[in-house]
């Protein structure tokens, strides 16, 4: 068996050192990253199977007795590699605000209530064709104290693991025509053509009549090298 | 096939604990496990200050240098909270030319992006592991972990003296 690396992704990812977000003034390196061409380590990655995966874990709505306040929202897509090959049987974790921006976290203090029929937890597994959908509330919009009157725009925070280390991917999805985008620095330090791949699409055809609204979210992962790794599979 | 272009990476924010924190998450091997040791460190910032918003995974083969045992997990999570991260692991064996080491990925509020690094162990052979010796050999020690009573300690400094080494993959 030969193995293929991944390919790189520059001028995708937002750079470490974004002045404009300050938490990143000392939590980014000064020495360049050494490079490091992909070998058997990087090349496979964990089996996070449907054993840490509840029944209404994907169902942020169904957690507790009563119902969550906010908009029932319906987030669907597809977990893809960067050839378009669907990515199945993978974990999924999100994590997110309540309708009015509180997360429940002991470090969120700012004043908007804690909603007791929401955690904001959810997890599931691709299916044989790399969908995932959740059922969850629109999360509100947050201040944070980046700068003078900043407020982050409303988001999920998305995991995946795909199927290797190297595909590991920790992110955050948006909403079409947020008026917040502008002021943002974490969305904003996504190089400019990039940025749009985070905003999910609203979706008529998937809404629920009478029901929720729903937005598309499609994920893409690293596509494979097209040479073998330099020392084979060893 | 068309070539899809890759979703951006974004910061996991200072709420990563209650998305990404797991009971069984430092586990790599079961408790009572043979060889069984911690792997613990903190992850510390520009200034020195420990990082509690932070998130440290490893990935790692099994003892024979294999990562497709049944059974093999190869993969822990700790975050940081405590000040510092714990994982329960087995050291892991060669593998493909290269001397023991776990792939690690540092995730935080602040980092709009993961570090990689890697931890290496000082009773091994390193000198002709290709990626030690990819990096400037006075930065070297910053990848291999130091043994402590119960097991390793690896600390990762994300800026300043001697800063880790950070790789990209
Ligand atoms: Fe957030």
């Amino acid at each position: 068996m030969t193995l293929a690396g991944y390919r790189r992704d520059a001028d995708t990812h937002p750079p470490l050192d974004s002045p404009e977000y300050r938490s990143t003034r000392l939590r980014h390196p000064t020495q360049p990253l050494t490079l490091l061409p992909h070998r058997l380590t990087e090349v496979t990655g964990p089996l996070l199977g449907p054993g840490r995966v509840g029944p209404l874990d994907h169902d942020l709505t169904r957690q507790h007795d009563g119902e969550p306040v906010g908009q029932r929202i319906i987030v669907h897509g597809r977990v893809l590699d960067g050839d378009g090959r669907p990515i199945p049987d993978s974990l999924i974790e999100i994590w997110q605000a309540n309708a009015g921006g509180r997360y429940r976290h002991t470090g969120d203090r700012w004043p908007s209530p804690l909603d007791p029929n929401f955690d904001g937890v959810g997890r599931t597994l691709t299916d044989a064709e790399g969908r995932y959908e959740f059922v969850t509330i629109k999360p509100g919009a947050y201040p944070w104290r980046n700068h003078d009157n900043a407020w982050r725009p409303a988001h999920i925070h998305f995991s995946l693991f795909g199927r290797s280390f190297t595909q590991r991917l920790v992110t955050q999805m948006y909403f079409p025509d947020d008026p917040l985008f502008g002021q943002d620095p974490i969305f904003n330090a996504v190089p400019e053509r990039a940025r749009f791949r985070l905003v999910s699409r609203f979706d008529l055809d998937r809404t629920r009549p009478e029901w929720a609204l729903a937005f598309e979210f499609d994920i893409v992962l690293r596509g494979r090298d097209a040479t073998p790794l330099e020392d084979g599979h060893g | 096939m068309a070539e899809l272009p890759t979703t951006p990476s974004q910061t996991v924010g200072p709420y990563l604990h209650i998305g990404l924190s797991w009971d069984d998450g430092p586990y790599v091997v079961p408790e009572g496990t043979p060889g069984a040791v911690w792997l613990c460190g903190r992850v510390l910032d520009g200034a020195g200050e420990v990082v509690t918003d932070a998130l440290v995974e490893s990935w790692q083969a099994d003892p024979d240098g294999r990562f497709d045992q049944l059974g093999w997990r190869g993969f822990g999570r700790s975050d940081t909270r405590d000040g510092g991260y714990a994982i329960h692991t087995v050291v892991p064996g060669a593998v493909a030319g290269q001397a023991p080491h776990l792939d690690v990925s540092v995730f935080a509020r602040g980092l709009l992006h993961r570090l990689v690094t890697r931890i290496y162990f000082p009773e091994h052979e390193r000198s002709e592991d290709p990626v030690l010796r990819s990096v400037p050999p006075e930065r070297r020690d910053t990848l291999v972990a130091t043994r402590t009573g119960d097991g390793y300690a690896f600390d990762v400094r994300i800026q300043g003296e001697r800063e880790t080494v950070f790789f990209d993959v």
